[in-house]
C-alpha cells in the first residue's frame, strides 16, 4: 500500500475505509480535523481529545488536563472497539508516542489502524484558529512545531502500523475527499449458501472426490449451486495433494468454493517462496509431488495460498469457518494474532507431559451465537461442543473425511481408504477416558457450574453441592467411564386431603390431567435400592464404547457406588441380565451393543443396612423395649387404683400398636440373602442403546420390552413391574386406579409412581412436566414419617409439607439425566456425558425435605 | 423419621416397717398414690408409682417428646418456604436425643430430691437407701461394656446392661445401639444416684445434647460431686459431657450435604464422611509409625531438592505442618478431595492466625486425583502418603495418570501399608485391613510390581525404601517408593496432531533447556 493511495473520480478523492477499523486524524492545531469528521462520519463515531479535556476538566483548551483526558478517550476508543463499532480518534496525533498508543489499542481489539493525515498549509491553520476564540490567544510558535512533528511523522506511518494511510495536503483536496466503507475480506455474512463445510483433506484426492460425489457435487459444481467451504489443510502427508488443490482451486476460480487456509498451506506457500522450512510433517511429499507439476502451477499455488483469508463469517453471521476455531471476540477482526489462531489454535503457555505445548481448549469457553466450524485436531468422532464442530476426523490417518452440511447441520462422512500415512501418535491419549477425546479433568466439574440441558435450558450447580459430589464421586462412584446416568430424584404427587391420608393417587392424576396429560401409566414401586446397570454385550464391546479392560459393565447405586463389593458378584448379575437381553433379541432390536438400565433393587435390606440400623430399626427396637414395660407399669398401677391414668394408658396402648405397625412396616421390605440367592431385580427402564437415548419412549413400548426381559429370565433374578394404565380424565379409569393403589399398598406394597405414558411430555411452555411422581402406601409412610404419623393432629401438621423445591430438584435432574443419556447417545466425549451425571450428584446434596 | 418419643425410667426401693418403701414418695417429692404430669421444655413428664407398698415402692418417669416443639427449636429457614428440613431432621429427628432429655426431665422434676433435699425426712434423704433403676432403653455408645465400667465404680452391687436386639426377627442384624440397664444397690443415696443418671444418661448417649446452656461445666461440677473426682473413666465422662459442643453444631451444618448423599444411598452418614480419622495406625508404638512416616517422607524431598510440594491426600495436614517447619520449602499445597479434612487441618495448622509470610507458604485446596488439575502440574515433588490404597483398584489408572502424566513433578512419593507385616499387628484379627476405607494392602511384591510398572509407563524411575522396623521375613509396616523423572516427554501419551508452527519449536527447546537446569539443580 502506498502512503499515498490515491483513487480519484472525477473531482472527488475516494479514501478507503475498513468498515471496522480505528480511524485516526493527524494533523496540526487549526488543520480542520473536527469539521472533517463531522463531515464524513456520524457524531458518535469520533472520540475528541478536546471533548475528554472537557469532561474531566472543564476546559477544552486546558493542556494541563491532557494526560487524564487521553486516558478518558482511549477507554472509550477500547470500548467502542470492543463492541466491533468503527471509531474516529480527532485529536492532533502528531507526535509518534501519541500514535503508538492507538495503533497499539486497535491491535489489541484486533481491528486496522487506518491514518487519514490533513496536512495543510501553516497559514489556513492560523487563519481558522484566529476565528475561534477560545484558541485566539495560542502561541505563535505551537502550529509550526505541530507541523515539524507531523513531517518528521509521515513517510514512517505505514512502519507504524497503519494499514490505509490519506494524506490531504490543501482545503481544495480536502474539500474533494469522499470516505468510502470498505467490507473487511473476512466478512462474507451476505453469503447464504447452503454450505457444504469439508473438513481436513490432507491430499487425499480420492477420499475427497468420493465425498464430493457424496455431497451432490457434479465436477466440482453442485447442481442446486451449493457452496463447499475448505476448512483447510488440503495438503501434506496424503498421495496426492496436487491433485486436491486442482480441484479446490478450481472450484475456488469458478465460485463453487471457498477455502481458508491451513497451517499447512502457510508452510507450504512460505516454502514456494522460497523461505527456509523444516520438511516435516508430510511437507516433504508434497514438495515432492509438486516437483512433478509444472513451474506454472506452482506459481498458481504460490497465489493461491497468498489470497487466502483467513477466516470467513458467513450467512448472516451465523456460521464463522476457519481451520483451526476462533473465539468470538476473534470473529471477523483483522490482525496478527486473529490470523494465527485461525490458523493454529491457542496454547496455554504450558507444555504437556511430552514437552509439547498444551493446547488451550478454547471451545469449552465459547459462548458465542455463531456457529464455528473448524478442523486441524484430528478428533475420533465429530461432536458439536458449545455450537462448535471439529470435522477433522484424520482421514489421511486411515479415519474419515468429514463434511457438514449447512444449515442442515447434517454431516456427510466417507471411510478413508486406507492409512495414508502413520499417525506420529494415536489419534486420542491412552488415559483412562482419553480414547474418546481427553481424560476428565477438574475444572470439568469442580466449583460454581451451569450444565447446559436441550429439556431445561441452563443448570446451575452450587459450589457446596459441587464439593460434597466431589468427594463422593472420587472415593465411593465406579469407574466414571461406566457410570453414564445417575437416576432423577423423584417428587411425591400433591398431597393428599382424603381423611387418613398425606398421599392418594386422586392428587397425582389430578395433577397430571391439569398438566394436559391424558394417559398415565401407573407402576408399582418397588421397595429396595435404586440400581442402574450397564450391560455390554461382551468386555470387547465395554472396550470399544467405554474404553474400560476387563468389566463388562457396571452395576451401580443412585449415587454411583458398586453395588455389590466383589466385581464376581457384579459380573454374575450383568451375565444374568446380559443372558436375558440376548435370549430376547434386544440386541438385534435395537441394534446395539450394549443397554443402559434403571431399576430397582430388592431387598432393601441388601444396601441399605446403614440406615437400617441407624434409624428404622433403632426405633423399633427401642419402641419395643420401652413401650410394653410403660403399659404394663401403667396397667399395674391403675389396677391398685391411682386415678387420672387412664387417658395415658389409652395413647401408650395405642402408640404400641403404632410401633408394632412401624415395625412390620419395615420388615416387609427385608428378608435374608446369600450371594444373589434372595436378590431380586426389577427394571423399569431401558435408558439408552448405542447411538441412541431411549428415554423418551413410551412407557407402555418400554414395559413390552422389559416384559420380554423377564420372561427370557430363568433364573429367576429378574422381576416384573406390576402396572395400570389410567386415562386422566375418565372418572371410571381414575377410580379403577385408585382401588388397584389401595389393593397393592393394602397387600404391603410401597406404593406407585405415575408417570405420563408418552414419557417425555412437555407443558404449554416448552418445559417438561414432572416425569413421574410417587403416591406410596399409607403404611409404607410410617418407615418415612414414624409410628404415629396417621393421627390427625399429625396428618394436619404434615399436610403442610412444602413440595416446590422437590418438585424444581425433580425436574433439573431429570433433563441433567436426559442430557447426559443424549450427550452418550450423540457419542460425545466422557467428559461432556460426565459433566451431567456429575451435576446430577451435586444436585442431589441440596438441601430438601428428605422423607419427600 | 420421627425422634423416639416414649423415655421411661423406674426407681424403685424396698423398705421395713419403721422405714417403710413408700418414703420414695417423700424422697421424690412425689405423692405415690398420684399420677402427675410435667411440663418440661421438650413435652410432658409423668410420674407415677406402679407400685407403693411398705417393702416394695416404685417410681416410673414416662416423658413424652414432642417432636414438634423439637423441631421447632432446631428449625431455621430453608428453601423454598420449607424449614432447613435436613438440619433440623439430622440434628433433632434422631433417637439418640432421647438421653439428653431424660436428663433434663430428671433435672425438672426431682429437682430437690436431686440436691439431696427433703423437708419431710432429712435424715433418710441423708442415708443410702436399697434402691433398683431401670431403664429398659438406654442409648449407649460403647455399649454394656462401657455401661458397665460408666457405673461399676460407683458403689452399686449389680450393674446389669444387656444389649437389645435390633429385630428380632432379623437375628444377623446383631444389636442395637440400646441396652436395657439395671442398677441395684443399697449403699448409695437417691441423690447419689439421681445425679450419677443426670450425668450418665447424656455421656452415654455421646455428647448429642445440641442445647446445652453455657453453665454446662458448673452443672456437671455439681452432679459430679462427691464421686467424678476419683472415678477411673473421668476425662471419658467430661470430655464426652462437654464435648465439642459448639464444633459440633458446626460440624454437623458442614456435613449436610455429604448426609444428603449417604440418604440418598441408604447409608448412615458415617460410611460416607469417613475421611477424617485420627487413628488410622492399628497401634501405638514407641515412635508410632505416622511419626517415623512422616520423617521418610521429609528426608525423601530434602534428598530430592524439592521446594515447591503437593501433599496429594493431605489429610487433616500433619504433614504440612511439618513441612512448614522446614524453610527450604517455599511453597506446600495440601490437597485432598475431602472438604472436612481440609477445614480440620486449616484449624490445626491455625491458618486464620498464621503469619503472612508462613501462610503464604501454605495453601489448602479441595481437589480430586480422579481427576487431572491443571492447578497441580510443575511442582517439585508430590507426596502420596496411604492415599493410593483408599481408592477402588480399578480406578487407580486415573490417579497414575493425574499425578505422573499430567502435574508431573519431578519427585513422587509414595507410601502403603505392607500387608504382609499385618501379622505382627496383635490388635488386628487375620485377613483384615488396617483401616475400614482400605480397598486393598499390597505386599512388597505387589507393590514394586505397580511402582514400576508406572514408573516405566510414565517416565520415571523408582526406588523403594522401608518405613519403620524392616522385619527379616514380613518386611516394614510401610513401604515406600521415591519416584524420580527421567524424561520430560514419555512414550504412550497422544499429542492430538503434529504442529507446524515456528514457535512450537522454539517451545520444546526451551522445555528442553528447562529440563537441563533442573537436572542440574538436584
Amino acid at each position: 500500500m502506498s502512503a499515498e493511495s490515491v483513487t480519484t473520480t472525477g473531482e472527488r478523492r475516494v479514501l478507503p475505509v475498513t468498515d471496522l477499523s480505528l480511524v485516526v486524524l493527524v494533523g496540526a492545531t487549526g488543520s480542520g480535523k473536527s469539521s472533517f469528521a463531522r463531515r464524513h462520519f456520524k457524531p458518535t463515531e469520533v472520540v475528541s481529545s478536546d471533548f475528554c479535556r472537557g469532561l474531566v476538566a472543564d476546559d477544552e483548551n486546558d493542556q494541563s488536563a491532557s494526560g487524564d483526558a487521553f486516558d478518558v478517550l482511549h477507554y472509550i476508543v477500547g470500548k467502542r472497539l470492543a463492541a466491533g463499532r468503527l471509531t474516529v480518534v480527532d485529536a492532533t496525533n502528531v507526535q509518534r508516542e501519541a500514535r503508538r498508543r492507538l495503533v497499539a489499542l486497535a491491535r489489541e481489539h484486533d481491528v486496522l489502524p487506518i491514518a487519514i493525515v490533513l496536512d495543510l498549509p501553516e497559514a489556513v491553520c492560523r487563519e481558522r484558529n484566529a476565528l475561534r476564540p477560545d484558541r485566539s490567544g495560542m502561541p505563535p510558535h505551537v502550529i509550526p512545531r505541530h507541523r515539524r512533528e507531523l513531517h518528521r511523522g509521515l513517510k514512517g506511518l505505514e512502519r507504524e502500523g497503519f494499514r490505509k494511510v490519506h494524506v490531504l495536503r490543501s482545503p481544495d483536496e480536502v474539500d474533494a475527499a469522499e470516505v468510502v466503507r470498505e467490507r473487511r475480506y473476512n466478512d462474507l455474512r451476505h453469503l447464504t449458501g447452503p454450505f457444504d463445510i469439508i473438513g481436513d483433506v490432507h491430499g487425499c484426492r480420492s477420499e475427497l472426490e468420493t465425498l464430493l460425489g457424496r455431497l451432490g457435487y457434479v465436477d466440482g459444481a453442485h447442481p442446486e449451486g451449493r457452496t463447499a467451504v475448505f476448512v483447510g489443510d488440503l495438503v501434506d502427508r496424503g498421495p496426492d495433494s496436487p491433485g486436491v488443490l486442482r480441484r479446490v482451486m478450481g472450484m475456488v476460480a469458478a465460485g463453487t468454493a471457498l477455502c481458508v487456509p491451513g497451517n499447512h498451506e502457510n508452510k507450504l506457500g512460505r516454502w514456494l517462496k522460497g523461505r527456509k522450512v523444516r520438511e516435516t510433517h508430510g511437507l516433504a511429499e508434497t514438495i515432492e509431488q509438486l516437483g512433478r507439476e509444472p513451474e506454472e502451477f506452482r506459481t498458481e499455488v504460490r497465489e493461491f495460498i497468498d489470497g487466502l483469508v483467513s477466516h470467513y463469517v458467513l450467512d448472516g453471521g451465523r456460521l464463522v469457518v476457519c481451520h483451526a476455531g476462533l473465539p468470538e471476540k476473534y470473529h471477523g477482526r483483522t490482525s496478527g494474532r486473529v490470523r494465527s489462531h485461525a490458523l493454529y489454535g491457542d496454547t496455554t503457555g504450558e507444555t504437556d507431559a511430552f514437552g509439547l505445548p498444551v493446547r488451550y481448549p478454547w471451545a469449552e469457553d465459547y459462548r458465542g451465537r455463531a456457529a464455528v466450524v473448524y478442523g486441524h485436531t484430528p478428533v475420533p468422532v465429530t461432536s458439536w461442543l458449545n455450537n462448535t464442530l471439529c470435522l477433522d476426523t484424520g482421514a489421511v490417518f486411515g479415519g474419515r473425511m468429514t463434511a457438514l452440511r449447512w444449515p442442515e447441520r447434517e454431516i456427510v462422512d466417507v471411510p478413508a481408504e486406507r492409512v495414508w500415512y502413520a499417525p506420529a501418535r494415536p489419534a486420542a491419549s491412552e488415559a483412562p477416558g482419553g480414547h474418546q477425546g481427553r481424560p476428565l479433568d477438574l475444572a470439568d466439574v469442580r466449583g460454581r457450574r451451569t450444565v447446559e440441558t436441550r429439556h431445561l435450558g441452563n443448570v446451575a450447580v452450587r459450589e457446596e453441592n459441587a464439593a460434597a459430589a466431589l468427594e463422593v464421586m472420587s472415593r465411593f462412584a465406579v469407574d466414571p467411564r461406566l457410570l453414564a446416568y445417575l437416576p432423577p430424584t423423584m417428587a411425591p404427587g400433591p398431597t393428599a386431603r382424603a381423611e387418613g391420608f398425606l398421599e392418594h393417587p386422586a392428587e397425582a392424576f389430578a395433577q397430571y390431567r391439569a398438566d394436559g396429560v391424558g394417559r398415565v401409566v401407573c407402576e408399582e414401586k418397588h421397595m429396595g435400592s435404586r440400581a442402574v446397570a450397564l450391560v455390554c454385550r461382551d468386555a470387547a464391546a465395554a472396550r470399544e464404547r467405554f474404553g474400560v479392560d476387563g468389566p463388562t459393565g457396571a452395576l451401580h447405586t443412585r449415587t454411583g457406588r458398586p453395588f455389590f463389593d466383589g466385581p464376581e458378584v457384579t459380573e454374575e448379575v450383568l451375565g444374568r441380565l446380559r443372558a436375558a437381553i440376548g435370549a430376547a433379541g434386544l440386541w438385534e432390536e435395537l441394534e446395539t451393543d450394549w443397554l443402559l438400565l434403571d431399576g430397582e433393587l430388592m431387598p432393601w435390606s441388601l444396601k441399605s443396612m446403614g440406615l437400617l440400623r441407624a434409624q428404622y430399626a433403632a426405633v423399633g427396637a427401642a419402641s419395643g423395649a420401652v413401650l410394653p414395660q410403660a403399659v404394663r407399669a401403667l396397667e399395674t398401677a391403675a389396677a391398685r387404683g391411682v386415678e387420672g391414668l387412664g387417658g395415658l394408658l389409652a395413647a401408650q396402648r395405642e402408640r404400641a400398636a403404632d410401633a408394632g405397625a412401624f415395625t412390620e412396616a419395615y420388615r416387609r421390605y427385608c428378608w435374608p440373602t446369600d450371594g444373589l440367592d434372595g436378590v431380586r431385580f426389577a427394571p423399569f427402564q431401558l435408558l439408552a442403546a448405542r447411538g441412541a437415548s431411549l428415554a423418551g419412549v413410551p412407557h407402555d413400548r418400554q414395559l413390552t420390552w422389559l416384559d420380554r426381559l423377564v420372561a427370557h429370565d430363568p433364573t429367576g433374578l429378574l422381576r416384573e413391574t406390576r402396572r395400570i394404565v389410567v386415562d386422566t380424565g375418565d372418572g371410571a379409569s381414575v377410580r379403577a386406579g385408585t382401588d388397584w393403589w389401595l389393593e397393592l399398598t393394602a397387600a404391603g406394597g410401597e406404593g406407585m409412581v405415575v408417570k405420563p405414558l408418552a414419557a417425555l411430555v412437555e407443558d404449554g411452555s416448552g418445559r417438561p412436566v414432572q416425569p413421574g411422581v410417587k403416591v406410596r402406601g399409607r403404611e409404607y409412610l410410617r418407615i418415612v414419617y414414624g409410628p404415629e404419623y396417621t393421627r390427625p393432629e399429625n396428618l394436619e401438621r404434615l399436610r403442610q409439607r412444602a413440595l416446590g423445591h422437590k418438585r424444581s430438584l425433580a425436574l433439573r435432574e431429570y433433563a441433567l439425566g436426559l442430557e447426559a443419556l443424549a450427550r452418550l447417545a450423540d457419542g460425545e466425549p466422557l467428559w461432556r456425558v460426565h459433566e451431567a451425571v456429575f451435576a446430577v450428584l451435586a444436585l442431589e446434596s441440596e438441601p430438601v425435605d428428605p422423607r419427600l | 423419621m420421627l425422634i423416639l418419643d416414649r423415655v421411661f425410667l423406674t426407681i424403685s426401693t424396698t423398705g421395713i416397717p419403721e422405714r417403710p418403701a413408700t418414703d420414695l414418695g417423700f424422697l421424690l417429692h412425689k405423692h405415690p398414690e398420684k399420677a402427675q404430669a410435667f411440663s418440661t421444655s421438650y413435652g410432658t413428664a409423668h410420674v407415677f408409682y406402679p407400685e407403693a407398698g411398705p417393702e416394695r415402692c416404685t417410681a416410673a418417669l414416662l416423658l413424652e417428646v414432642d417432636p414438634v416443639a423439637l423441631v421447632r427449636r432446631g428449625k431455621g429457614k430453608g428453601r423454598g418456604g420449607a424449614p432447613d428440613a435436613a438440619l433440623a431432621q439430622y440434628v433433632n429427628d434422631r433417637p439418640y436425643a432421647a438421653s439428653s432429655l431424660l436428663a433434663v426431665a430428671l433435672a425438672q422434676v426431682f429437682k430437690t430430691a436431686l440436691h439431696g433435699v427433703c423437708r419431710a425426712l432429712p435424715e433418710r434423704a441423708a442415708r443410702p437407701l436399697p434402691l433398683r433403676i431401670e431403664v429398659p432403653a438406654l442409648p449407649a455408645r460403647g455399649g454394656s461394656e462401657l455401661v458397665r465400667e460408666l457405673f461399676g465404680p460407683l458403689g452399686w452391687t449389680t450393674v446389669e446392661a444387656e444389649p437389645v436386639a435390633l429385630d428380632a426377627e432379623f437375628p444377623a442384624w446383631g444389636d442395637s445401639r440400646y441396652v436395657r440397664l439395671v442398677l441395684e444397690g443399697d449403699g448409695l443415696r437417691l441423690a447419689d444416684a439421681l445425679n450419677q443418671l443426670y450425668v450418665l444418661l447424656p455421656v452415654l448417649d455421646d455428647a448429642k445434647h445440641y442445647w446445652v446452656a453455657p453453665d454446662e461445666v458448673d452443672k456437671l461440677l455439681r452432679a459430679g460431686d462427691g464421686w467424678l473426682a476419683a472415678h477411673p473413666r473421668r476425662e471419658l465422662i467430661t470430655t464426652r459431657y462437654l464435648a465439642r459442643r459448639r464444633s459440633l453444631a458446626r460440624e454437623a451444618a458442614e456435613r449436610l450435604e455429604l448426609v444428603r448423599l449417604a440418604e440418598a444411598d441408604g447409608l448412615d452418614v458415617g460410611d460416607v464422611d469417613n475421611a477424617v480419622d485420627e487413628a488410622s495406625d492399628t497401634e501405638e508404638r514407641p515412635v508410632p509409625l505416622a511419626v517415623l512416616r512422616r520423617e521418610a517422607i521429609l528426608a525423601a524431598l530434602r534428598a530430592s531438592g524439592a521446594a515447591r510440594v503437593l501433599d496429594l491426600g493431605c489429610g487433616q495436614g500433619q504433614l504440612v505442618q511439618e513441612l512448614l517447619k522446614d524453610v527450604r520449602f517455599t511453597e506446600i499445597v495440601g490437597v485432598d478431595v475431602s472438604a472436612r479434612a481440609l477445614s480440620v487441618a486449616a484449624r490445626r495448622l491455625r491458618l486464620d492466625r498464621m503469619g503472612e509470610r508462613q501462610a503464604a507458604r501454605v495453601t489448602l485446596t479441595q481437589g480430586s486425583l480422579a481427576y487431572t488439575d491443571k492447578r497441580l502440574a510443575g511442582y517439585d515433588a508430590a507426596v502420596l502418603s496411604e492415599v493410593i490404597e483408599h481408592l477402588d483398584l480399578p480406578r487407580l489408572s486415573a490417579l497414575e495418570y493425574a499425578v505422573f502424566g499430567a502435574a508431573r513433578p519431578r519427585t513422587v512419593v509414595v507410601t502403603t501399608p505392607n500387608v504382609e507385616y499385618n501379622v505382627r499387628w496383635e490388635s488386628l484379627p487375620a485377613g483384615h485391613v488396617r483401616h475400614g476405607d482400605h480397598r486393598f494392602e499390597w505386599t512388597r511384591a505387589e507393590f514394586r510390581a505397580w511402582a514400576e510398572g508406572v514408573a516405566g509407563r510414565f517416565g520415571y524411575g523408582v526406588e523403594f525404601a522401608p518405613v519403620g522396623e524392616d522385619d527379616p521375613e514380613v518386611g516394614p509396616p510401610t513401604q515406600l517408593a521415591l519416584f524420580t523423572r527421567t524424561a520430560p516427554s514419555g512414550p504412550g501419551e497422544a499429542h492430538p496432531h503434529d504442529r507446524t508452527h515456528a514457535s512450537t519449536h522454539a517451545n520444546e527447546n526451551k522445555h528442553e533447556h528447562t529440563h537441563e537446569k533442573e537436572g542440574a539443580r538436584t
